[in-house]
């Protein structure tokens, strides 16, 4: 309970008015405060104990050799202090895996920004009409089940019969095996990611375009500002909070590619599509070399916590303009 | 100077192509799921079924049982949805409205917890999940989704524009901290609670990893499992494996396109964060 201010000396009358004044205050206070923890306790105690408890106990998991043996039984496990990452920082697949990654996140983070803000200039352009419809169409991608499309744009991006191969055939261009050959499989995935989440950063810019005051592009055109101009002077500088924002949200969940190599490539070709929450599932779950697994998932944590405190930094910028 | 004729002109082009973009793949996937098998690995390929068939759906449901992981996707994804609502937003009601020792500690928390992602707790929740007997079984799916910091935020974010008039008032007439609950707040709330239903229905359906790590039997196999896992055997049958995915997607497109108003509130409430 909140510190209560000392009672002065008063009559009796006084006295007993205080108590009294008290008893009311503080009763439903404290009922309140029951409350509130019976409310809490359910939500808090399943994520303490199925994700919090978990993610610590991951740590301690990566400082020992549990392996499929210590899965039938704990006490096959051992300490072995930082073994796993010393030999995870001489795995020329791990390395291989973070590099994806990064390839990953680095490049398809930044192009599906770019598509979502190439899309909700159109969308908020103010002579097209059917708005919602065209919102809708454009969305419709995010909300799918990425498994159920990875099986789709596989099959659209087979070498031989696929229709994509089809398409770049009447202008020209040569097969390419997409999904088979190791310099196009990660393009290819990244096509497919951006196609699939673009729909999400468009809306968020939608909203942001509508806040934009219509004078200043009236006051830019009457000095003569093009399309374009304007798009660089006041669309890009007004939108530059929520892009930061969007930008990092995007490569955070795009560190964590998993069902798009799982699906499509299995993480190959020559591992050219093996990602980091990749690796681990096969290093833990496959393997069941589950001590080591941990240590990768380490690695994972440090990088989205770093991404995170990028974003909070842009994040708090974005509080002071908006 | 461009005229205004042109400049629409190339507007809609744009739009329309982007439109045809967006949706093309699914529209495939719909035509060569009626395709006969191997028509949609022929060159030049069909856009359109010649003679169209339902024999890969009927192929799906009898031979290959995908019924019934369409059955176990709804049965998992309605539990979940139910169940995570009713508890994301009484904490998310408490921490907005209630007062209480530890509340701004509690908040931080939560915002601190939003950083860490799932994937690293798997391998110690599986283990867990060994331990409570819960491997391959509907609640080891279903207990690691049914608390959400996102959900708890959402709920804690739209509370807080209740006025503590109308709770202290009803306090006053007597009722008790549940009771306020049930018949103040979450009338209230409903609009956000569809929110946050709809986005839990819909991301639980679409989960892949986690089902893929906890369930072991094809018989209790969610959708999303269930053709990856199909995938592997029947990578040339094309159309069986469009018909796959028809079914997988159909269930989610219907939610959305019917729900879209609410779905669409919880992404700019989560801009706004």
């Amino acid at each position: 309970m909140a510190a209560r201010p000392p009672l002065t000396r008063r009559t009796d009358y006084d006295r007993e008015r205080t108590v009294e004044y008290e008893v009311v205050r503080l009763e439903p206070a404290s009922a309140q405060s029951r409350a509130a923890w019976i409310f809490l306790a359910p939500a808090l105690g399943l994520i303490a104990i199925f994700f919090l408890v978990p993610v610590a106990a991951s740590l301690v998991l990566s400082l020992t050799d549990f392996d499929i043996y210590a899965v039938a039984s704990l006490h096959n496990a051992r300490f072995v202090g930082l073994g796993n990452y010393v030999r995870l920082f001489h795995d020329p697949i791990f390395w291989k895996a973070l590099g994806n990654t990064f390839y990953f996140a680095l490049v398809g983070g930044p192009l599906t920004v770019a598509v979502s803000l190439g899309a909700a200039l159109l969308l908020d352009a103010k002579m097209v009409r059917w708005k919602g419809f065209f919102r809708t169409i454009y969305f419709a991608p995010f909300v799918t089940t990425l498994v159920a499309v990875a099986i789709v744009w596989k099959y659209l991006y087979h070498p031989q019969y696929g229709l994509l191969n089809w398409a770049l055939a009447k202008v020209g261009v040569h097969p390419i095996d997409w999904l088979g050959d190791p310099h196009w499989a990660m393009p290819a995935i990244i096509v497919m990611a951006v196609w699939k989440n673009f729909g999400y950063n468009m809306l968020i810019f939608v909203a942001a375009l509508q806040s934009v005051p219509e004078e200043l592009y009236e006051a830019a055109e009457l000095d003569g500002a093009g399309p374009v101009a304007r798009f660089w002077h006041i669309t890009l500088p007004m939108l530059g909070p929520a892009l930061a924002f969007v930008g990092v949200v995007t490569m955070i969940g795009y560190f964590q590619l998993f069902a798009e190599p799982y699906v499509m490539t299995a993480g190959g070709p020559l591992r050219a599509t093996t990602s980091v929450v990749l690796y681990m599932y096969e290093e833990g779950f496959r393997w069941w070399r589950m001590g080591f697994a941990a240590s990768i998932a380490f690695v994972l944590f440090v990088i989205i916590a770093g991404a995170t405190l990028v974003q909070r930094r842009f994040g708090a910028g974005a509080g002071e303009h908006a | 100077m461009m005229s205004s004729l042109s400049r629409r002109v190339l507007l809609y082009t744009a739009l329309i192509a982007g439109a045809l973009v967006a949706v093309f793949p699914l529209l495939w996937m719909l035509s060569a799921s009626f395709m006969a098998t191997g028509e949609a690995s022929t060159y030049p390929p069909h856009l359109i079924p010649r003679a169209p068939t339902i024999a890969h759906y009927r192929d799906l449901f009898t031979r290959l049982n995908l019924g019934r992981a369409l059955f176990n996707s709804a049965l998992i994804a309605l539990v979940v949805t139910a169940l995570s609502v009713l508890i994301n937003s009484m904490a998310g009601y408490a921490l907005a409205k209630l007062r209480f020792r530890h509340r701004a500690r509690v908040y931080r928390s939560l915002g601190i917890g939003l950083i860490l992602p799932a994937q690293v707790a798997m391998l110690p929740l599986f283990l867990l999940m060994k331990e409570l007997h819960l491997v391959n079984s509907y609640w080891g799916v279903i207990i690691p989704g049914l608390a959400s910091i996102f959900g708890i935020l959402l709920t804690y974010q739209y509370a807080l524009a209740i006025p503590d008039d109308l709770l202290d008032a009803a306090r006053v007439d007597g009722a008790s901290e549940l009771q306020l609950y049930r018949l103040v707040v979450l009338p209230v709330i409903a609009p956000i609670l569809a929110t946050l239903a709809i986005w839990t229905f819909l991301a639980t359906w679409n989960d892949f990893m986690w089902p893929l790590i906890i369930l072991s039997d094809d018989r209790k196999y969610t959708l999303p499992v269930a053709i990856a896992n199909l995938v592997g055997e029947h990578v040339q049958d094309a159309e069986l494996m469009m018909a796959g995915s028809v079914v997988t997607v159909l269930p989610v497109m219907l939610v959305f396109l019917f729900l879209q108003r609410y779905y669409i509130r919880g992404i700019t409430a989560g801009a706004v964060k």
